[in-house]
């Protein structure tokens, strides 16, 4: 039997500093891993929908017609799936957490990737 | 014959981190009998399954459980590879199995604080996730995800740890290590925990082995059971020696599992020294045609989980049997006879993990 087990770690918690941060004051700690929320390069986006196929929380929604891609924050499990499978890496994991929100929505982004006209095709038009 | 009453414990009960409802039948102070239920977080994850590609699924098996998730797709994933005869490469089996053993490491420190928390030594509860704290920064480092990591894919992992940090991790589990035999010292050698747990909640080894109680609490009754030692992962190749203790009462499964926790640093640093180069996955092609039951060992025990595919992206039926809900039995059987101030305690020491439980 003993006592005073917890004396020594307590009195030296005590007289340390404290282990948590005094977050908002200090920024909360990241690493260059960190899921924080995905982001999209419009200018990049081929609109393929792979992005949309591959979501687990079905969180993403991608309009060909329309060339919009529609992200709905409160669903994004921030899982990275649609980041490692774009083929064009247009999507990018960045590292800050979404702010807090007190409404529901979509975040809607216009697609403004002109598909680059071939050689062939500018022959024609040219012609 | 004393008039019995009964108590409702639970769902929402201070000591309880899930809801689990037990309904205890009393004599007086003393419980004859408890009654569980559960149900009150079914999230359908099985039938999900069917929704969701095979691939996509492992984001959703690993959210079966917000403690033991990275073990959940480890699982899930060993499954499917079973099935459609996948080689996985040597360093994502390591890779994984250093994963699973920072899972263990963070989910028996959660456990120990709030074992503390449910006696009511708080000092020691902050204490305990003090440490925990460093474990799942590591996990942050090195998968981009503090308790949700989404490293393990089919045919692999995610991503690979560099040399230089795996050193460097090997070299913070020394120092990790000191910190706990600080700790686990309080755990075993304090007078007023012996005094709170010995002879409380005794489960007989007969009683663990024929109600079916896995993991620690299997352990703690002498029932010597560790999936780990099937070998699955890189579990085969490294060195693993059973914790179990003979005494079945809830210091016995403390004890297992503060010396579990030395167990586990041994296993990620023997991996440390053994890992291989070379590639950390291997393309999948195709889709599962067949079925396959897979176990693995999760903190809390035996986890089992039973795929089935057609041929198609996605899996006709999953089936997952979580350590908890084969605990419930022994926890029955472990509370009746005990005082009714000493249930909190009981019920902590199997580690309920009832969001798991009910998938």
């Amino acid at each position: 039997m003993a006592f005073f087990e917890m004396a020594k770690t307590a009195l030296r918690t005590v007289l340390s500093r404290p282990a948590t941060i005094r977050y908002p004051a200090e920024p909360a700690k990241k690493t260059l891993l960190t899921r924080g929320h995905v982001t999209i390069d419009e200018s990049r986006c081929i609109s393929c929908g792979t992005c949309q196929r591959k979501c687990p929380a079905q969180a993403i929604l991608l309009n060909k017609e329309e060339k919009t891609w529609q992200m709905d924050r409160l669903r994004c499990v921030v899982c990275n799936s649609c980041v490692d499978t774009c083929p064009v890496k247009c999507l990018f994991m960045d590292t800050q957490y979404t702010a807090p929100t007190v409404t529901r929505g979509v975040e809607i982004v216009t697609i403004t990737y002109v598909k680059p006209v071939k050689a062939a095709d500018k022959g024609e038009t040219q012609g | 014959m004393t008039k019995q009453i009964i108590i409702p414990f639970g769902p929402q009960h201070p000591v309880l981190p899930e809801p689990i409802h037990l309904d205890l039948v009393l004599e007086d102070e003393m419980v004859v009998e408890a009654i569980p239920s559960i149900g009150y977080i079914h999230r359908g994850f099985e039938k999900l399954v069917e929704k969701r590609e095979f691939t996509e699924y492992v984001y959703v098996a690993e959210r079966t459980c917000g403690i033991c998730s990275f073990i959940h797709g480890l699982t899930y994933c060993q499954g499917i590879e079973e099935i459609m005869q996948v080689e996985v490469p040597e360093r994502a089996l390591f890779l994984r199995t250093i994963w699973s053993e920072y899972s263990r490491l963070h989910s028996h420190l959660l456990w120990l604080g709030l074992f503390a928390d449910s006696f009511g030594f708080e000092n020691l509860f902050m204490n305990a996730w003090r440490i925990r704290e460093r474990i799942l920064d590591v996990m942050e480092q090195t998968t981009g995800g503090r308790v949700i990591q989404g490293s393990c894919k089919i045919g692999g992992v995610r991503r690979d740890i560099s040399g230089e940090k795996l050193g460097q991790m090997s070299k913070d589990l020394d120092s990790i290590g000191q910190e706990l035999e600080e700790l686990t010292n309080v755990f075993l050698r304090d007078a007023s925990i012996k005094h709170r747990l010995k002879n409380v909640g005794v489960l007989s080894r007969d009683d663990a082995y024929s109600l079916g109680a896995v993991g620690p609490t299997a352990r703690g009754s002498g029932v010597s059971l560790d999936m780990r030692k099937t070998g699955y992962a890189a579990y085969g190749k490294l060195n693993l020696e059973t914790v179990a203790e003979n005494d079945g009462d809830c210091y016995a499964r403390c004890v297992v599992r503060c010396r579990e926790l030395f167990t586990s640093i041994d296993l990620i640093q023997q991996a440390v020294r053994k890992i291989p180069d070379g590639p950390i996955d291997v393309k999948v092609t195709g889709a599962p045609d067949g079925e396959y039951f897979t176990r693995s060992e999760q903190p809390r025990g035996e986890l089992v989980h039973y795929l089935k595919g057609n041929g198609t992206k996605f899996l006709v039926r999953s089936r997952i049997r979580t350590p908890t809900l084969t605990n419930i039995p022994p926890l029955v059987k472990m509370l009746q006879g005990c005082e009714l101030a000493d249930v909190p305690v009981i019920v902590l020491s199997i580690d309920p993990c009832i969001s798991c439980t009910e998938r």
